[in-house]
């Protein structure tokens, strides 16, 4: 106890603070070239155990054939990658995929108006900031059950719909074109809010005397969105384009609450799950996800290429 | 840290973490002992129960007084767990999964001996006992299960009654006629698929047994084709298929819910579901609540007879086993054999007795009077059709075919049902081919 005292006490000597001609001592520099490491220790140890360990374990089961519980299992060396790229089945799901990629232009897009257009001055702008943001606030599950009282036969939707006169008979989530859009709607919904506070946040980085230089050269809104906005908030639009790329190629939660991937809306996650979970085959589903991370990284290195992260020079 | 140390350091975590995942297993063959004096017993014994509705309103636990009452120094736990298949399977990797548990559906027959304590062989327990194959490895038995459970339609009488029909339907050509009817004379909702929740329609397989009436069923499954003309489940999935493609099911099947399809039927407003036996006891119990009158709630088996005689099939619920690593085994082995022969819980559930000299349950008093028989079929290739299922990734005890078939009968997904059925028989006889090899 005692000699970490000691140590403790030791750092504020050699400050630059303090004068004297001696060097630190030997202890105390090396305590220095710690502390850093220290602090993050907590965060490190965190990451480690609940993000690389796990990643590093599911690497290993790849390569076996474990059943997810049985205490024998064997290695199959790449076999379950084999069976994984000659089953055209497996990556047939990435279709439903497409109606999260159309949504997710959507999602942009609209997010990007609500975030250029509450950012000036607008009555009531705190209110909808608030508004947006809420949904994504909500635990996803409550979200799945919440919405499937919406999409039910005689449901909000359905009454909502009839207080305008129009009676539509159909099932929401009947048939696989209707229940994935329908499904991939209400994942716009869900995180239109996180996309908004993101652009929001970016653009009221920008200096509000560019506006002001702007208008005094005769500049309207259009302009000045098309000269300082758009290229002043470039770097968060890379990031929530590959976000949404990512997020369409692992769309879970939602689907999963709400159909359990029935009727055509399973996505690939779902497959793994159900690889894993339903039929036992914990090495293929771990080669699964390994190969969608793969996936995943090669979809945002390709974009990193295309759209380089160049500086923002608004000046 | 430069980028190679980092990648060497991942590797080398990642090896070693594969070099621990093969643990366990060490103790094998160890065998749970039925006490010889109750006074004598001791020790505190944890039981994992997948219901957790009667842990919470104190069912378990007047049980458990009850069996303190013989087995005085034996204190008995629950442990009531909601996920009971994911979670137990996750606990299983470890040594702490209680002392006396129901056995996950997960794990593979082949694996019993590792994980429970031996409970007798199957000659001196099948003279007693219903179900004792099921849990029966290499001539050693590992679980037993509590109750028993008979597959059949759930039906409200009155709306039956209302429809026009008085007699059972004895051909799946005659029951459609019959929910044909029903939806024509009655507001009622002919059958209710309960597709969302995906569960009730793994049910369905369940007829295997019924049509052939066949103890031999399940070995069927194992070494022939289940979608052949005239088999069991081509029977089944194809009255489903009819029941759906007629339109005589509820409009929008994707959004059902399950505990709301309990007092509905209560009150008249669905007319049909294919479940269990075990079922009619939560059905009444809705009616009370819905202010119905409990005895509405019918029970019929398939449509189809044998030599003028319908058959069912008597099928075990969850397995009760001990805990192979239980530091009591004789107190839980006490506690599963006094569950199973006296606490009445299968009486309390309206649910087949596991013994087999006990009588049937009031809810199978129609099926002694019209002369039904009860198959109790036999399990050797249990493991076998549990193997292909999960290789091919049919999944005839998953919902996903089902609910792919119910989406094709309603036209959500095109084809045609010959091919569907045609695709499912080659995945199928395929895994069994491989498995055979």
């Amino acid at each position: 106890m005692t000699d970490t005292t000691e140590k403790a006490a030791a750092p504020p000597a050699p400050g630059p603070a303090v004068p004297g001609p001696a060097p630190a001592p030997r202890t105390a520099r090396l305590w220095r070239g710690a502390t850093p490491w220290l602090f993050l220790l907590a965060p490190l140890t965190l990451l480690i155990v609940f993000t690389y360990a796990p990643i590093a374990n599911m690497v290993a089961y790849s390569f076996t054939d474990w059943d997810g519980v049985s205490p024998e299992l064997h290695y199959t060396g790449a076999g379950n990658y084999t069976e994984l790229f000659t089953r055209s089945d497996l990556f047939e799901v990435f279709w439903v995929s497409g109606y999260y990629l159309a949504a997710s232009v959507v999602q942009i897009v609209a997010a990007l108006y609500f975030a250029t257009v509450l950012s000036f001055n607008v009555r009531f702008r705190n209110f909808f900031k608030g508004v947006l943001f809420f949904p994504y606030l909500i635990n996803g599950v409550a979200i799945g059950f919440v919405f499937l009282y919406f999409f039910q036969d005689g449901g909000t939707l359905d009454s909502v719909l009839s207080l305008f006169g129009v009676h539509t008979d159909r099932a929401w989530l009947g048939t696989p074109a209707s229940a994935n859009t329908s499904l991939a709607a209400v994942s716009v919904w869900r995180y239109l809010g996180l996309n908004f506070v993101l652009f929001l946040g970016a653009i009221q980085s920008i200096p509000g005397e560019l506006y002001e230089a702007a208008e005094l050269d005769g500049a309207n809104r259009r302009h000045q969105f098309r000269h300082i906005i758009a290229p002043g908030i470039k770097p968060v639009l890379s990031l929530t384009v590959i976000l949404s790329i990512s997020g369409s190629l692992s769309v879970f939660e939602i689907p999963y609450i709400m159909t359990g991937g029935a009727t055509g809306t399973e996505t690939f996650v779902i497959q793994t799950v159900k690889l894993a979970f339903q039929f036992n085959k914990t090495g293929l589903a771990s080669a699964a996800a390994v190969v969608l991370l793969l996936i995943v990284l090669a979809v945002t290195w390709v974009q990193r290429r295309l759209v380089p992260d160049d500086k923002v020079d608004l000046v | 840290m430069n980028r190679r140390t980092v990648l060497a350091i991942t590797t080398g975590a990642a090896l070693l973490l594969a070099a621990c995942t093969g643990t366990g297993g060490s103790s094998k063959g160890a065998e749970a002992k039925a006490p010889d004096d109750p006074s004598e017993v001791s020790g505190t014994i944890t039981v994992l129960t997948h219901r957790t509705d009667l842990v919470q309103d104190g069912t378990m636990k007047a049980y458990a007084a009850e069996f303190g009452r013989t087995y005085p120094k034996v204190k008995v736990e629950f442990d009531a767990v909601t996920d009971y298949e994911g979670e137990v399977k996750i606990r299983m990797n470890t040594e702490n999964y209680g002392d006396v548990l129901m056995i996950p559906g997960v794990i593979e027959k082949k694996d019993y001996p590792r994980f429970f304590a031996s409970l007798g062989t199957p000659a001196e327990r099948s003279k007693k006992y219903r179900f004792t194959d099921y849990t029966t490895v290499d001539g050693k038995v590992y679980g037993q299960s509590p109750l028993g459970a008979v597959p059949g339609f759930i039906y409200n009488k009155k709306v039956w009654q209302r429809a026009g029909i008085t007699d059972w339907p004895t051909t799946p050509d005659e029951f459609l006629a019959d929910l044909k009817a029903i939806k024509s004379r009655t507001d009622s909702v002919p059958y209710y698929t309960n597709f969302k929740d995906m569960w009730p329609l793994t049910q369905w397989t369940q007829v295997n047994g019924s049509v052939s009436c066949d103890e031999q069923a399940t070995t069927r499954l194992a070494e022939g084709d289940p979608w052949a003309e005239g088999a069991d489940l081509r029977t089944a999935d194809t009255l489903l298929y009819d029941i759906v493609r007629e339109g005589l099911v509820e409009k929008d099947p994707t959004t059902t819910n399950w505990e709301a399809s309990k007092p509905r039927i209560a009150k008249g407003e669905i007319a049909t579901m294919w479940l269990g036996s075990w079922a009619v006891i939560q059905m009444r119990g809705a009616a009370e609540q819905a202010g119905a009158d409990p005895d509405d709630i019918g029970f019929m088996p398939f449509p189809v007879q044998r030599n003028g005689k319908f058959c069912a099939v008597a099928l075990p619920d969850y397995n009760q086993a001990v805990n192979i690593h239980s530091e009591h085994k004789e107190a839980a082995r006490a506690w599963l054999d006094w569950f199973t022969d006296k606490s009445g819980y299968a009486a309390d559930n309206l649910a087949l007795s596991p013994l087999k000299d006990a009588p049937l349950p009031d809810v199978l008093a129609p099926y002694e009077e019209q002369g039904v028989e009860l198959l109790d079929l036999d399990d050797t290739k249990g493991a076998e059709v549990k193997a292909i299922d999960n290789r091919s990734e049919v999944g005839i005890n998953k919902p996903d075919y089902r609910q792919d078939l119910v989406d094709l009968a309603r036209g959500a997904t095109k084809g045609s049902l010959d091919d569907f059925l045609a695709g499912l028989a080659k995945k199928w006889t395929d895994t069994q081919a491989s498995l055979g090899s």
